[in-house]
């Protein structure tokens, strides 16, 4: 933030908010905490959600969930597409956002925005082949028709990683929407920008209000009415240090919550965000539901066809 | 107490007609029962020769447990002590898991097709000796012989046979290219499909080159131990499978020991979280397959004699003491005074009385403390106002044993359709739309099963794709199948058991 001088203009600074049911509300606390650079010069306020911030942002993803769950594939992936299409529409201003709270160079900042753009992509193309390759007919013994699909879990709280700070929240958050959950995500806490800016993505990419909803704040303090939440079915600890996962994984048992657990940050198994993603998190957060009906008989002369 | 008075044992008609079958229903209801007399049919208990007492099975010996406790099982239907069997500690807890942990490396290092063929053995002496298993399970658990003889078993065989030809065949099963075992799993299992919940545990976890310490529930111990006999004539690795019988502290020891890698857990939804909350923060996967409360909805169009046979398949079979019973009816107003009229008919043909008569439909409750859970439940249900009908049937004079019983005129809002009774007990509610019936339906913190009834396949295909439960039969109820997933949403659990769906339990993926 550069002085003004003579001869030049004075910028004009973005208010960051929360995306909650695709409104953009400051925190009900009227809260901000101060965001800064990877050398700790002042970048932005961002809200500080509270308790209520969160509930209201559940509220909004059960509303959404009917209908984002009822969508078909095929729309939902058009629309993760149109995701993608938008964050490389405004690549310029994540790669500045990503570079400021990361300290990265341009062409590293570059690369990582690149990647989230793909992964938007690679996501968009599962929504429509989940069912085909995770459900199935099963070959009972018995005259029955007997069909295995996947479906979608319900409202999934997401604590996203601290960084990357664009990929890792992008890698988290589109797995738990291409099956048709919706989610309450929080973003790392001192690198919130580029989730609030994403919002802004979202809410221009014919994603229905409510399916994504963004809380920015203190990880801890959010997540705990999350994890406790008795309308929240599932928790991705992603962003939490094992202390905090722990205490989440405890009190996500109240309702059984299914729970995947962080990935070590370094050593093995540690969580690497530009290799091919698998399907693990798509997986994590389904149901398989089994329908079976009998097949009946044509009697005798069915035998024969 | 209406229905636990106690009258001669099983003097009255004993007849039966298999559910299922719509042979000599009588053409009214109320009143003596018209049945057919039949002379008692009792299977022979002389196939199996249960010991005085029996040891915890460690590292394949027969131990007795650190402490020297022990514990009788009694049959349900006669309070008859069976057997005097080992209470496993802590102390025995750590030996068996130390036991398994040391036969992991040598068992989930074989070739997946040698490990395929131990599998197909055990499932091959199951089936030899598939008479004994279910005489001794009917003994023991006191359900009727006709289901451990028709369903418990054949499942259990075709359950190991199902996963044996997993073993070698998991690289092909969507987990990636060499998926891996966990290590050590500890399994817990119910007391209501004793040997069947074995063999959902212990086949994948075997195939998927697990070795495995199991504790069956302390009122049915026995058929688990004589699984253990099965795994020494097939010549299965010493410490590859352990069994502790036990009561709850074994259970939640088990649980929590820090070598083990997977646990998993069949039973109620309290349990089930208080299992969550201690493997919260460890490494331990975790699978939790626990209570249900299905709704069986039947719409207008539905036959009503097969919706009627499917009803009381749903809430009767096992005396309803099924995790995925439907237990609560959904019936379209416009014919529920016809279906009801039926259902009572129909319940009143139920043969209740002594397990291992073949003619026997209703065995007894497995324990006291079930049958005065139901009990007290269903006093619940009448003090808040629902309305009670009762099977007119004499119950023996010793043993556990609860009448089939209706509840009419209930809410949403009353316990008897919310709270798992897990005993013969159905709860009567009606509804006006598919609408409404998706919403009471799903209007519970369980998720496990529901039940279709109607012929109009598109109303089937949408109410299915709505209701929020892992198994929606449809037009028939209550069937399993080992290649075909089980498990719940919400507070029925998570994870699946049961075709390629149950290997993700036992793999790292």
């Amino acid at each position: 933030m550069s002085e003004p001088s003579a001869g030049t203009r004075l910028g004009v600074l973005k208010t960051y908010k929360l995306y909650v049911g695709g409104r953009f509300p400051r925190s009900e606390s009227g809260r901000v905490y101060e965001v800064t650079d990877s050398k700790g010069a002042w970048l932005a306020n961002a809200p500080r959600a509270s308790r209520k911030d969160a509930r209201d942002a559940v509220v909004a993803a059960r509303k959404a969930f009917g209908g984002w769950s009822g969508a078909t594939a095929y729309n939902r992936g058009q629309i993760l597409y149109r995701i993608a299409e938008m964050l490389e529409g405004r690549r310029e201003q994540f790669v500045r956002e990503v570079a400021d709270a990361e300290g990265l160079t341009r062409p590293k900042a570059a690369a990582q925005v690149d990647a989230a753009v793909d992964r938007w992509v690679w996501y968009a193309g599962w929504t429509d082949k989940v069912a085909q390759v995770f459900g199935g007919g099963n070959p009972v013994a018995g005259p029955y028709f007997n069909l295995s699909t996947p479906e979608p879990t319900g409202v999934v709280a997401v604590l996203a990683p601290g960084t990357p700070a664009l990929l890792g929240l992008v890698s988290v958050l589109a797995p738990v929407i291409a099956t048709g959950n919706t989610a309450v995500l929080v973003a790392g806490e001192r690198a919130p920008l580029p989730a609030l800016t994403l919002g802004e993505v979202l809410a221009t990419s014919d994603l229905p209000g409510g399916v994504v909803n963004v809380l920015s704040g203190r990880t801890a303090e959010i997540a705990a009415p999350l994890a406790a939440h008795q309308d929240v079915n599932a928790l991705d600890l992603t962003g939490a240090d094992a202390d905090l996962a722990k205490e989440l994984e405890t009190a996500a048992a109240d309702n059984l919550k299914r729970v995947l657990r962080p990935q070590p940050v370094d050593g093995p198994g540690a969580a690497d965000w530009t290799a091919d993603p698998g399907t693990a998190r798509l997986t994590a957060f389904l149901e398989t539901k089994t329908v079976w009906h009998p097949t009946g008989a044509l009697g005798v002369s069915g035998s024969s066809y | 107490m209406t229905t636990n008075q106690t009258k001669g044992k099983k003097k009255q008609e004993p007849a039966a007609e298999r559910p299922g079958t719509a042979a000599a229903r009588p053409g009214r209801s109320g009143g003596p029962s018209p049945l057919f007399a039949y002379a008692p049919a009792p299977e022979s208990r002389t196939v199996v020769d249960i010991a005085p007492s029996y040891g915890l099975f460690v590292d394949g010996e027969f131990t007795e447990a650190a402490d020297g406790r022990v514990f009788k099982t009694v049959s349900p239907a006669t309070e008859e002590v069976l057997s005097e069997v080992a209470r496993a500690g802590a102390a025995d807890v750590d030996r068996a898991v130390g036991a398994a942990r040391r036969a992991f490396p040598a068992w989930s290092a074989l070739p997946g097709a040698e490990r395929a063929k131990y599998l197909f053995r055990i499932a091959r002496i199951i089936q030899e000796r598939s008479r004994e298993l279910a005489v001794l399970e009917t003994l023991d658990n006191g359900k009727p012989i006709r289901e451990t003889r028709d369903a418990d078993l054949p499942l259990v065989a075709a359950h190991f046979f199902y996963y044996a030809g997993w073993a070698d065949k998991l690289r092909h099963a969507g987990f990636g290219p060499e998926p891996r075992p966990l290590g050590v799993a500890g399994q817990v299992i119910p007391w209501n499909f004793p040997l069947l919940m074995l063999a959902w545990k212990v086949a994948p976890a075997l195939a998927t080159g697990n070795t495995v310490v199991l504790k069956p529930a302390e009122t049915t111990p026995l058929s688990a131990l004589f699984f253990a006999d099965v795994c020494r004539q097939a010549g299965l690795p010493r410490g590859v499978v352990n069994i502790l019988p036990g009561y709850g502290d074994t259970g939640a020891a088990l649980v929590a020991h820090p070598d083990v890698d997977k646990v998993a857990f069949t039973g109620s939804t309290a349990v089930g979280k208080e299992i969550a909350r201690t493997v919260a923060g460890t490494r331990k996967k975790l699978t939790l397959e626990l209570g249900g409360k299905g709704a069986n909805i039947v719409f207008d169009d539905a036959p009503v004699d097969q919706a009627v046979e499917g009803i009381v398949g749903g809430i009767f079979f096992n005396q309803g003491q099924v995790c995925c019973a439907g237990s609560r009816l959904l019936v379209q107003e416009s014919i529920a005074d016809e279906l009801l009229a039926s259902l009572k008919r129909r319940l009143t043909t139920l043969r209740l009385g002594d397990p291992l008569d073949k003619n026997t439909d209703i065995g007894a409750i497995n324990s006291a403390e079930q049958l005065a859970r139901i009990t007290a439940l269903a006093e619940t249900g009448e003090a808040e106002g629902a309305e009670r009908w009762t099977a007119p049937c004499d119950l023996p004079s010793s043993g556990y044993w609860f009448a089939p019983t209706l509840f009419t005129n209930v809410t949403q809002a009353h316990t008897v359709a919310r709270d798992e009774i897990f005993g013969p007990v159905l709860s009567v509610l009606t509804f006006r739309t598919p609408d409404e019936a998706v919403a009471k339906a799903n209007n519970s913190q369980y998720g496990l099963s529901a039940g279709v009834w109607t012929e109009k396949g598109s109303r089937i295909l949408a109410v299915a794709n709505k209701l929020r439960a892992g198994v929606v039969w449809s037009n028939t109820f209550n069937k399993f199948d080992p290649t075909s997933p089980f498990g719940g949403y919400k507070e029925s659990g998570f994870g699946r058991e049961g075709g390629r769906h149950g290997l993700e339990a036992y793999l790292d993926v």
